[in-house]
């Protein structure tokens, strides 16, 4: 069998994610997003990050607010259900910590620049952006005209992450990986990256993943480690093992419209809690609790006998 | 926001944001799919599917395909009561390659600015000369280039219905009439309407925006001053019709607590 991949976020990290990568991070758009690799990331205080990802929720706000971002790539930074991210405004408006760079794409561009490196390709055209700004201000997006019919299209440059973080619910030991619910980007992600992470809610033997092959979006010779770390993705929902804390992203807006109070938040969730499990003893049980299943729904089995 | 009481609320028997939704709900045809998106638009696609358009498919940016409303609230496309029942959980390139090929009817969006040729910005905002930075596009500039029809629903005042947008984060119709078809943007595509908290506005053959209807106890000077642009008014001006009793009930079904349609 072959050499397990596992180890702890800590050694995931600090072997794989130095500090001027380019990161994906939240594929998944708002499910699945890796909190606590990008918690890792700050505590071990990365600087001169790129974050890739169509939408990040607050996790990209948070990391920019720990001053590790140099450059964000995405359609949309904020706080999905509560609005702005004070932190990206801050850098953005007053280079707070640090200046930052925003290269602003639409998720169609964003998912067709991680295709078009998935399929190894220099560009792929499309009709999206054309007559908008993000055109005009976004290097990658070019427009050209089509050798094949006599149209303008715009070229959407590939887009290759050094590394992908990805939250899963299972994986095993080497990395092939089952995902359910919001899929995003995640399988052009996992394609495009050079090196890919696994943090999964549960790891299991190969023989559960092989099962059911078709639930493998991640096969395991791509990925580099894989992290078991339960409840790593919260606030943020995973389907079938927990619920969205809507209630954590409405106080991270409350708590972080001054920097000080930002400071206050990361030095209470961040640099207070040395690992995930420290800072799911901060959350309580309770609160834990109170977030998991309520009702399970199992897929129908699928037939694999022949 | 303009302020309305509550007790004009009561007397009317339902809120601005409940009109809003009927309003959105009725620019989707049965048949048709629809770009959702979330708030008060995912309301009305669930309106629509229970009273006119019953065989309506719903289309989110992160692969999912829906045609039952979720069991509870949804803060976000990808809250699990949205996975819960879907017909599928696809890719977003899957919901992509649709709106690209023309096969979504109607896309809805919001927008921090909107200006007389329906050209969206949720990029930056000002305020005293200063420059905000806002979100971003999200997929709004996708389904602005690529839907068929986009249906836009904001709050009506000065500083968001803006002679000109600060930044085109979603094209309308540019700068009038023939714009998109100069940009290379897909023939059958481009704002349909706007929903906002006074009224409804429409486009011309020459793109630009006019008054098509104004909500009941809305005056058009009221619109009128509280649109950054000399607004057209149709001849054939109407009042928004009132949201039907079924409608409401829908709403109130699904919303029990008024936490969208306050």
């Amino acid at each position: 069998m072959a050499e397990s991949k596992l180890m702890t976020m800590r050694d995931a990290i600090a072997r794989h994610v130095p500090s001027g990568s380019t990161v994906l991070l939240g594929a998944q758009l708002e499910q699945m997003i890796p909190f606590a690799a990008g918690h890792e990331l700050v505590r071990q205080g990365r600087r001169d990050l790129t974050l890739v990802g169509p939408i990040s929720d607050i996790l990209f706000d948070q990391m920019i607010g720990a001053g590790c971002v140099s450059r964000v790539m995405a359609a949309w930074v904020g706080n999905v259900s509560a609005g702005v991210g004070y932190c990206f405004r801050r850098a953005v408006e007053h280079g707070v910590p640090r200046k930052i760079d925003v290269v602003d794409y639409s998720n169609f561009t964003m998912a067709l620049a991680l295709h078009a490196a998935a399929l190894g390709v220099p560009f792929l055209p499309t009709y999206a952006t054309l007559g908008s700004d993000l055109l005009k201000k976004n290097g990658n997006l070019r427009e050209f005209f089509s050798p094949v019919s006599e149209e303008k299209l715009v070229a959407v440059r590939a887009l290759r992450p050094d590394v992908a973080i990805l939250h899963v619910q299972r994986a095993d030991a080497q990395g092939n990986a089952h995902i359910w619910g919001s899929l995003g980007v995640v399988v052009d992600g996992a394609r495009a990256a050079r090196k890919i992470v696994i943090v999964a809610e549960e790891i299991v033997e190969p023989s559960v993943i092989s099962s059911d092959p078709n639930r493998t979006l991640v096969p395991g010779f791509l990925v580099e480690a894989v992290v078991h770390e339960p409840g790593g993705a919260h606030p943020s929902p995973v389907q079938g093992y927990y619920g969205r804390d809507h209630t954590f992203f409405a106080q991270y807006h409350e708590q972080t419209r001054r920097v000080e109070d930002f400071e206050d938040w990361l030095a209470r969730w961040v640099a207070g809690a040395s690992d995930r499990g420290e800072y799911l003893k901060q959350l309580g049980a309770e609160r834990v609790q109170t977030l998991g299943v309520k009702e399970h729904s199992y897929s129908a089995p699928a037939d694999f006998g022949y | 926001m303009t302020a309305r009481s509550e007790a004009e609320d009561a007397d009317r028997g339902y809120t601005f944001s409940e009109l809003m939704v009927a309003a959105a709900a009725r620019e989707i045809g049965d048949g048709e799919l629809v770009f959702v998106g979330m708030r008060l638009p995912m309301l009305a696609f669930l309106v629509a599917r229970r009273t006119h358009a019953p065989r309506a498919v719903g289309l989110f940016e992160n692969g999912v395909v829906r045609e039952t409303p979720s069991v509870e609230l949804l803060y976000t496309m990808g809250d699990p009561p949205n996975l819960l029942g879907a017909t599928q959980c696809g890719q977003m390139l899957d919901v992509m390659s649709l709106l690209q090929q023309g096969r979504v009817n109607v896309g809805f969006l919001g927008a921090a600015e909107v200006d007389r040729f329906g050209n969206l910005n949720t990029t930056w905002g000002f305020r005293d000369k200063e420059m905000l930075r806002l979100p971003g596009s999200g997929g709004a500039c996708d389904i602005a280039c690529l839907a068929r029809r986009t249906v836009v629903l904001l709050a009506h005042n000065r500083g968001r219905l803006a002679e000109h947008v600060g930044y085109i984060t979603s094209p309308g119709y540019g700068t009038g009439s023939g714009w998109r078809r100069a940009q290379g943007l897909p023939i059958n595509s481009g704002p349909s309407a706007v929903i906002t908290t006074l009224g409804v506005i429409r486009f011309g053959e020459d793109g630009e925006a006019f008054l098509a209807s104004v909500h009941p106890g809305v005056s058009v000077e009221e619109v009128l001053a509280n649109t950054g642009w000399a607004l057209r008014v149709d001849d054939d001006l109407v009042e928004t019709p009132a949201p039907r009793d079924q409608e409401l009930a829908v709403m109130r079904e699904l919303d029990p607590n008024h936490f969208w349609t306050h």
